[in-house]
């Protein structure tokens, strides 16, 4: 292998160890476990939204009403819980429902009426945030707040919902994270090893020849959007259920964070295309990244530039590099 | 003919270890058509792109006119006076402009054309058009055009720069040939205009209709040099394979039960209906110009648009496919033209290329079996000849011809009722040809082979019978022996009262 392709391979990861190593140098506290289930569960909710994102990628699509799903989500589960009293239960298969639905019309809008992924998925993220605060007239829902028709509400987030995004097995690791991993390893299994992820990356690189060769590309892509829109969703419970209110200020950043993440992922393992595995890590490559620039004192309002840049490195792995390899006489 | 344009002494290029281009030797004469052949592979495409400044030499040297050419950029190249027409059409026009930007692109690119003046711009593109004898309203956008003006537009822009060589590169891979006599008429001009041509082509009869001289290419040299009236196209094609093409000849054997059968076809309003059988152990060959409706034929076959009447019936049962799916159900496959937009997965290995259409069959549940789709792929790409390292090689480290063994081998990798092939020798080499033809031909037996060609050469290199499709309907049906190449012809060009099938 020449150097060029162990940069393409490996570069990335040997990228991450030396931040891993700097900040363990720089940061006292940084390698120790608490600081590494910190790093994780900061990265939970992102990564999870990203996992999906990336299946809409492999597909050749794009999902850009993600974060109005995760907070959708969040207000919807709150809504439900604390307005209409029911239970942990309801709040969560309704999210899953709702998240189920928006891939569907998302689907429905990109392959029936053949809008622009881009521009079909945007419209919805415009939808959905608009929507998300019509019933309760732009305010966050908590406990006792006053309801349009004068009385306050009483229902309560439900302990067994707050365990969902509080909970701690062996008072160690998060529940968060352990959905967190689980879906990964689901979607890497999903996207990797059955046919229907082969069809989906087929339908991403070319879609005509995936249709010549017998494959329902509508109904995959449309898969696509619905797993997208249910992880999103599975996102927002998490985050509701992390804040124990309907806040809807919260989750403005996990779009762009969690495309950052799938992007990133494009450059682990030279892979060149959207993957899970690179997804996880692109999504902890972040975490760990804000973390010790946190644990070193960096204004929190350097965060974004330092994610950009990050991308900016990670792309370049990606393309530059990459896209000179392929070459032919 | 002058002295010549272009003198290439002792050109190399090398892309890691492989040595593509081993020294050439080659002087292309100004008012000349050069036609340079090569099997897929030899090193034309590099040569060309050396030429036109994508690629630098490692060693040699290129005069143009006496001076050194070595340039850095196809923009250089340009300038230089080496203008080159690619195979994609669409790579040389903007579809969204109309015909006079278009006409006009580098001089608008370059600033010496100011947009804004649609007059001055239209009586520019006027000029420019009218020295090569185009006559387009510049007002249309090129994407409302035709393939063949499309690349009319493409050559006119060229031409503009006052070309020293001009460089074709199977520029009538996508034309009917009532598009390609324009192509051709335009090409006699240029020469008379006394510019050195370098064109690049598989088809015989664009090589017969045009060529001055022939060169031929074998593993990056110059492996024979053709100058004498008539030209000696066996000795070119000899001299691109390194030995004697073996006989194509084809044995016809006796033909099975009837398979497909159609009855009172309209594939267009206004088409004539028509019939059509195709028997198991009998390859069909469906011969037309491009635009004569076999790719019509083909949609209906493979459930992408149902004819407007008619009826079908597979191996006697009724076959009327509403998607491609149903129809690979049925045993029906399709392995359509144009590999690179329709076939290839380009991010795939040759492996996975293979497997796509029958996954299912490489499957547990959901879960690829690895094992059974490399054990596949290692036995298709040993019967259909894929020259590669291992299955596993990504498929556009193919040259063209292996990349079509591996587009059509993937339809050859389970059994089938009807296998249609739509044009399985796009831009493929003549040996390549030939493996593919005898697969084809050794595994019918059990199945009806229908091939659809626009060439007629291609067409009795692989069928037991010929069908003539004009109009949108069949004019003809030859059996392929002592075959009356003028009748066949004949019905080819005109369309005729009362379909013969």
């Amino acid at each position: 292998m020449s150097v060029r392709d162990l940069a393409i391979r490996y570069g990335f990861i040997l990228l991450m160890l030396g931040l891993v190593a700097f900040f363990g140098l720089a940061a006292s506290g940084f390698l120790t476990l608490p600081s590494a289930i910190f790093i994780l569960q900061s990265v939970a909710i992102t990564g999870i939204l990203a996992l999906g994102v990336t299946c809409t990628l492999v597909v050749g699509g794009f999902d850009l009403s993600i974060g109005a799903v995760a907070t959708s989500a969040l207000m919807l589960s709150a809504y439900v819980m604390v307005v209409w009293e029911m239970s942990a239960l309801a709040a969560v298969v309704l999210c899953l429902l709702m998240g189920a639905a928006v891939g569907m019309i998302n689907g429905f809008l990109i392959v029936k009426m053949k809008v622009p992924d881009l521009l079909a998925t945007l419209g919805m993220m415009f939808v959905l945030l608009g929507v998300q605060r019509i019933p309760t007239e732009g305010n966050s829902i908590a406990t006792g707040m006053a309801l349009p028709d004068g009385t306050n509400a009483t229902g309560v987030f439900s302990p067994a919902f707050l365990a969902l995004g509080r909970l701690r097995l062996w008072n160690v690791l998060p529940l968060s994270v352990v959905f967190l991993l689980v879906i990964a390893v689901l979607v890497w299994g999903f996207l990797e090893l059955t046919r229907h992820g082969r069809l989906m990356y087929a339908i991403g690189s070319n879609a005509q020849a995936a249709a010549l060769a017998g494959t329902n590309v509508e109904r995959y892509k449309v898969a696509a959007y619905v797993i997208s829109g249910v992880l999103a969703s599975v996102g927002g419970i998490l985050l509701a259920a992390r804040l124990g209110r309907g806040d809807v200020a919260s989750g403005n950043n996990l779009l762009l964070d969690s495309v950052a993440a799938a992007l990133i992922g494009y450059a682990v393992l030279g892979a060149s295309k959207p993957n899970a595995f690179g997804t996880a890590i692109g999504a902890l490559f972040v975490g760990i990244l804000l973390q010790g620039l946190t644990m070193l004192n960096a204004p929190y309002y350097t965060q974004d530039f330092v994610k950009g840049a990050v991308l900016v490195v990670a792309l370049v792995f990606t393309f530059a590099l990459t896209g000179q390899q392929i070459r032919r006489a | 003919m002058e002295g010549p344009a272009i003198r290439i002494r002792d050109l190399r290029k090398a892309f890691g270890p492989n040595q593509v281009l081993r020294g050439i030797d080659l002087d292309l004469p100004s008012g000349a058509v050069t036609v340079l052949m090569g099997a897929n592979g030899a090193g034309k495409s590099t040569l060309v792109k050396v030429l036109c400044g994508v690629h630098s030499a490692d060693a040699g040297t290129v005069t143009l006119d006496g001076r050194p050419f070595a340039p850095a950029s196809p923009a250089q190249a340009l300038r230089a006076g080496v203008v080159t027409v690619h195979q994609n059409i669409n790579d040389g026009v903007v579809p969204d402009l109309d015909v006079a930007s278009n006409l006009l692109l580098d001089q608008i690119a370059d600033g010496s054309v100011g947009v804004a003046s649609g007059r001055a711009l239209r009586q520019r593109a006027r000029g420019v058009a009218e020295a090569v004898g185009l006559r387009l309203d510049l007002g249309r956008p090129v994407a409302g055009l035709p393939l063949a003006d499309r690349q009319l537009v493409a050559i006119a822009r060229a031409m503009a720069h006052k070309p020293r060589l001009l460089i074709l590169d199977e520029p009538t891979s996508s034309l009917s040939a009532a598009e390609a006599d324009r192509l051709f008429a335009l090409i006699d001009r240029l020469r008379a205009q006394g510019v050195a041509l370098l064109y690049i082509s598989h088809r015989m009869s664009d090589i017969r209709r045009i060529a001055d001289r022939i060169v031929s290419m074998r593993d990056g040299v110059v492996s024979g040099l053709f100058e004498e009236k008539p030209l000696d196209t066996a000795g070119a094609v000899r001299a691109m394979l390194g030995r004697d093409l073996s006989d194509a000849a084809i044995s016809i054997p006796a033909a099975g039960r009837v398979i497909l059968s159609m009855a009172g076809i309209v594939l267009r309003q206004d088409a004539l209906p028509f019939d059509l059988t195709a028997c198991a152990n009998e390859v069909v060959a469906i011969t037309g110009l491009v635009g004569s409706g076999k790719s019509a034929l083909a949609a209906a076959l493979f459930g992408q648009s149902a004819p407007l009447a008619g009826t079908m019936t597979l191996d006697g049962s009724p076959y009327a496919p509403a998607s491609p799916i149903e129809a690979v159900a049925r045993g029906v496959f399709l392995s359509p033209r144009d590999r690179r937009a329709n076939a290839l997965v380009a991010d795939f290995d040759i492996a996975r290329n293979l497997s796509l259409p029958f996954l299912r069959r490489h499957s547990w549940g959901s879960f690829i079996r690895w094992r059974s789709e490399a054990a596949m792929a290692n036995r298709m790409v040993g019967e259909m000849g894929v020259i590669c390292r291992s299955p596993r090689d990504g498929i556009l480290t193919l040259s063209g011809g292996n990349q079509q063994k591996v587009a059509v081998g993937r339809w050859m990798s389970e059994a089938s009722r009807l296998l249609v092939l739509d044009e399985p020798f796009q831009g493929v080499d003549i040996q390549a040809r030939r493996d593919i033809g005898a697969k084809v031909r050794a595994t019918a037996k059990d199945r009806a082979t229908v091939v659809l060609v626009a060439e007629l050469d291609e067409a009795m290199e692989i069928a037991d019978r010929i069908l003539v499709m004009a109009e949108h309907s069949l004019a003809g049906e030859h059996r392929n022996q002592n075959l009356d190449l003028s009748a066949v012809m004949r019905q080819v060009t005109e369309a005729q009262q009362g379909a013969a099938a």
